[in-house]
Order: structure tokens, then sequence, then C-alpha cells
């Protein structure tokens, strides 16, 4: 006869509640995790896609993704120059944050090397790919943009042509993708007044030098658009991609690479490492450390309604003991009980995470091995947790039955 | 009035003393307490509160060690002092039943399950053991209620559920401390009655704590006690009886 299901049998509904807040207590456990997890995917979620063999970033910095890297664009061509180079592109991500239709849209710009880049590689789920040099997005479903939608960035409208799902930044801000000269547009975009009043500064500056009062020419341009005077820097992007033959030996090519003063190299792999060790590691272990919290505070709680379970049992324990039952007699009743909660509790927080966690803002990702894992640690605590209640079925006596 | 059928005794204490306390704080429960139940005698142990009634049974029942004295069961020396000769919650599982002022069923077993239960503990099967369960709960006249939690029983009927628990490992002496309080006069009879009746078909030493006078008729032999010590006892003399 199974004692601990009948007790259950008999407070039925005492039961459900108790397992439904053990459930809520798992799912925030499973949550937690399946934030950490999903904070690891949206970190390393470009890196991986885009399909890059190499990094190049401005000379001693992390690359883009841990602080500003601005390197010239020209440095593209020098790069396609190196023997077993296939394609190198330049890459330009920043965050930016502009009301439309009254709501706030912050995204993730990536800027793609159309047209030798027009982000195929990016999974589409509705529309297509960049069909030409200006004007257009492929946007992030979690951005809340349709198909076909137009969106003004400065001074220009931008259309939505295709649409993709689960493509998030390091922040949780979802992606959008531009050819490169658009996502620098957006950057670097100035208003009109700002512009005019460079001008005027320039003018200034280039006539109270020899050289604007002596050419006149210089002076006339100065105080044109920026993009007709060639003494001024290229624009600047945040990386080139490179991408080598196969059979390319990458630690000669880093090794070549690493003589340009200029620049730093990162293979896709040391880049993930660099996210991974630099810009989510606090998130990371602040997750992990409160996942260790709550499975701590999970165990307490489920200690204390184990053990207030056990006291409202006191009576029928002594009673067992007195008529002569073993004590794993008494120790199955509790700890059943507990590994039945838990188990109940375990499988109600899955379900409910099957449901809730697709709404939650930033990607909760639930994967088997860390489900195993927190089932395994849910047996675990359930059984420490039973320890209290049978510590105080021990020691209560027979005669408290004549109580 | 029954046969004693066996020459060993169901139980005997020998000299047992229980002493609480020490020094200013020390009471005398027990002082030097002789008794020996015959199997298939059926005593009742009377007397005032205080008189160590209780002590002595919980004494005999293996929960309540003596600070000297023997108890010696079936012929067996189970505790010499406060010394337990054998695992007590064993034997007490094989050969003892108890029945209490309160029925003390398990709340959420049904009354077949409460005698069940015991069965199981002693390891009988558990087909068998529901079987012998039923068996025994319409022995006792309430057979047709043996799937009721004990919520839905009455007071009489919780405490024949009560019994036949006490009864279903066949034990050699069942222990019974004022089992009929709880009752009023005609259920109370009923389960004296009972009681009796099992010890004799049973072969079972059973011993009464009661201060009930109205069922005394019933017993083999009453014992009196007042402060931890026996007075005389007397053999179906009917104190007290209507």
């Amino acid at each position: 006869m199974n004692l601990a299901v009948r007790d259950i049998r008999h407070s039925f509904s005492r039961f459900v509640f108790t397992t439904v807040g053990i459930g809520l207590l798992l799912m925030i456990v499973m949550g937690m995790g399946g934030i950490y997890r999903g904070l690891i995917f949206e970190a390393t979620l470009l890196v991986d896609r885009i399909g890059a063999d190499l990094w190049v970033v401005q000379g001693n910095t992390r690359g883009p993704f841990a602080e500003n890297s601005r390197i010239p664009s020209n440095i593209e061509d020098r790069l396609r120059a190196l023997p077993e180079v296939t394609r190198a592109r330049r890459f330009v991500s920043h965050a930016i944050q502009r009301d439309h239709h009254g709501k706030t849209l912050r995204m993730m710009v990536q800027g793609l090397a159309w047209p030798d880049d027009k982000g195929e590689w990016v999974s589409l789920v509705a529309g297509r790919s960049l069909g030409q040099a200006h004007f257009e997005i492929v946007a992030d479903r979690s951005l809340g943009l349709a198909l076909g939608e137009q969106v003004k960035f400065g001074k220009d409208v931008y259309r939505v042509v295709g649409l993709t799902t689960g493509m998030s930044g390091i922040a949780g801000d979802g992606l959008a993708f531009f050819t490169v000269s658009d996502a620098m547009a957006i950057q670097f975009d100035s208003p009109g007044e700002a512009i005019r009043l460079e001008r005027a500064s320039r003018l200034v500056r280039t006539g109270s030098q020899d050289f604007g009062r002596a050419q006149p020419l210089l002076l006339e341009r100065a105080g044109g658009s920026s993009s007709g005077i060639s003494e001024l820097p290229r624009p600047q992007v945040s990386a080139i991609l490179v991408s080598l033959n196969p059979s390319a030996d990458v630690d000669e090519i880093i090794s070549t690479l690493s003589t340009w003063s200029d620049v730093t190299v990162y293979t896709a792999q040391q880049q993930k490492e660099l996210l991974l060790s630099g810009t989510v590691d606090k998130s990371r272990r602040q997750l992990g450390l409160f996942s260790a919290l709550l499975i701590i505070i999970s165990t307490i709680i489920i200690a204390l309604i184990m053990y207030t379970l056990t006291l409202d049992k006191i009576h029928d324990i002594a009673l067992l003991k007195l008529i002569g039952a073993r004590n794993r007699v008494i120790v199955g009743l509790i700890l059943q009980q507990a590994l039945l909660m838990g188990v109940f509790g375990y499988g109600l927080a899955w379900w409910l995470g099957q449901y809730l966690f697709p709404y939650f803002p930033r990607r909760v990702m639930l994967e088997t091995p860390d489900l195993i894992k927190l089932a395994l640690i849910t047996v675990l605590i359930s059984m420490l947790a039973s320890l209290l209640g049978i510590w105080k079925a021990m020691r209560v006596e027979p005669n408290t039955v004549l109580a | 009035m029954n046969t004693v059928t066996d020459q060993v005794p169901a139980i005997e204490a020998v000299g047992v003393t229980k002493v609480y306390g020490h020094g200013q704080t020390e009471v005398i429960a027990l002082n030097d307490v002789t008794l020996r139940v015959a199997r298939g005698e059926v005593v009742a142990l009377l007397g005032p509160s205080g008189a160590g009634k209780s002590t002595l049974l919980t004494a005999m029942a293996l929960i309540n060690p003596p600070t000297s004295g023997q108890i010696i069961i079936g012929g067996e020396l189970v505790m010499d002092g406060e010394d337990a000769k054998i695992d007590l919650r064993t034997f007490r599982r094989k050969h003892l039943g108890f029945v209490f002022q309160k029925a003390n069923l398990i709340p959420f077993l049904t009354a077949l399950e409460n005698v069940q239960v015991a069965l199981e503990i002693n390891d009988t099967p558990a087909s068998t053991a529901r079987q012998r369960a039923m068996y025994l709960l319409d022995h006792l006249g309430i057979g047709d209620r043996a799937d009721n939690l004990p919520d839905a029983l009455s007071g009489g009927q919780q405490q024949r559920v009560a019994v036949a628990r006490a009864l279903a490992n066949d034990p050699s002496l069942i222990l019974a401390d004022e089992p009929t309080a709880a009752l009023d006069s005609h259920r109370g009879r009923q389960v004296m009655e009972l009681f009796a009746q099992v010890a004799h078909e049973s072969n079972a030493g059973v011993i009464v704590v009661t201060h009930d006078v109205r069922a005394l008729d019933v017993f083999d032999r009453i014992v009196e006690m007042e402060d931890g010590r026996l007075l005389e006892s007397s053999e179906h003399t009917g104190v007290g009886a209507p």
C-alpha cells in the first residue's frame, strides 16, 4: 500500500496548490537557465551566421561587439590582394533608438557590403534579401515592422523587403540589415543646420590659414559638400569580414596580417570567445548566480513545505511507529511525497514555460541537456528538502499517540 | 468466564518500577508492580487518575521503558529495566495490538486500509492482507463501511476498526487504554464484549485500562491500582457492574 499516494488523494487540493507553487518556482529556475542560454545564443548568433573566417578590426581593439572599432573601408581592397582570400566584405554594426509611430524603435543596424553581400545567409521568414544599393531593410520580426512598411531614418525612407525571426543582438535588440552605405548614412546623419554650420566653420578655418588664402579654389570647396574634398578621411566601417580558401593556412594569413599595425585580426572562434568573455560575461555570471540562489531558495521552500506536511501527519507517523512500522515505511511516505511534488512541479514548470517563455522580451532557450540537469537537480532538492521532515518524523516517539 | 488455555502467560510484569524526575521532583509512578495475564484472559485495570494505570500500560506496550523490573511477553524477556532485549518495534509489530481512547485511525486511509496497513507493515502480501482485513471488518460487523474514510464513521464504528487493526496480526497481547471513554454506555459495553470475544477466540491476553465500571462483568479479572501499586485483584467479581 502506497501511503504517500493515499495521503495525496485525501488532501488532493492542498497537494495541487503546493505543487503549483513549486512548479512556478521551478519555472523561474528553468527560465533563468533559458535566458542564460539565450544570451549566449544571441551574442554569438551573428558571428555564427555571417560565415566569415577572419574578422579584421581596428588595431588594438576587440572588435565591433566589444568596443568601438573604426577602420578605413579601403582595407577591404588591401585584404582582397592577399593570396588565399576569396572574399572581403565591409561590415558595419551599431545600435540606434528612434521613434516610429509614437513608439520607441530600438535596433541593431547591420551594414552588409552590397552587392557582394546581399544577406543571402540570413534566413528569411517572409520577403527577400536586399535587392538594391539603397533604402531597403531586412528586419527581424521582434522589431514589429511589417513587410512593405516604410520607416524614416534621418533624411531617407527605407522599405522593409524581408523579415527574419530570432535574429537578435547582444542586448536583445532585433537585427536590421541594410547596405553598408545606408547603415553609415543612418549612423552619421546630421541635421541640415549642423551641416550648414560645419561648412561655415570650415570656411572660416580654411580662410584663416595661408593655404586657404593663397588658393581660392580650395576655399570654395571647403564651403561645399564634404564628399567633394578628397583630403577628408575615407568613410570608416566597423570591421572587414574575410573569407578564405578552404585549403588556406589560417595561421599563416593571421601571421601576415599581424604585421599590419593598423588592424587586429581575429578568427570567428576568437571573436565568439571575446564576446562571451567580455560583453556578456557579467550577465552570464549574474544569471548563473541568480539561478543557483533560486535553487537554494527552492530547496528551502520545499523543505519547509515538507516539514509542515510532516507536522500535519505527526500523529499518524507516531501511530505507525507504535504498530511497528519500519523506518523505511515512514521515510518512504515523506520522501515519495517530496519526489511527487518535485516531479509534478517540474512537469508543470516545463509545460507552462512552453506557453509563457515565447512572450518574454529576451530569448529563452530550453535545451535538452539543461532540462535533464534541472530534472536531476529537482530530484536532488526534493530529496534534500524531505530530510527536515524525515528528521522530525524519526524523532517522534510512538507514545505521542497517547497524548 | 473463559478457560485460560495456555500455561505460558501472555505477559508478565515483574517488579516494575517507573520513576520520573530526580531529587525533590522525583515521582514514583509505578512501585514494584507485578502482574501476570494469561493468554485468553481479559483483565480490567482500574484506579483513580494518577494511579499509574496508563504508565503500566505503556511500559507493557514497550513504549515507555521501566526504571527497573522486567517485562516478559509470551515467555520471552523483552525489557530488563531500561534495557531492551530485542528490537521493540519489530516485537510490537508481531505480538502486540493496541486500542486507544480515541480510535486513532489514519485519516487518509479507508476503514479497510487502516486494518490492511497493519498487516502489510508485518510483511503480509497485499492481496492476503486485504482479504484478512475484510474478514475482520465483516466479523466485527462493519464490513459494509470498509470503503469509508474515518470521518464518515461513527465513534463506535471507528473503535471497531481500531479493534480490527489491533487483531490484524493475531497478537498474543492486546492493550487498550480507555477504549470506551468516547462512547455511550451501550456502545461502550459492545466494545468491551468485543474484547472478551476476540480474547477468547484468538487466545490473546487483553488488558484494558478503564474508568467505566458499568461493563466490568465482561472481564475475567479486575485489577485495581493506587499510587503506583497494585491492590487486590478479583476474579469476575462484577464490581460496580449493573
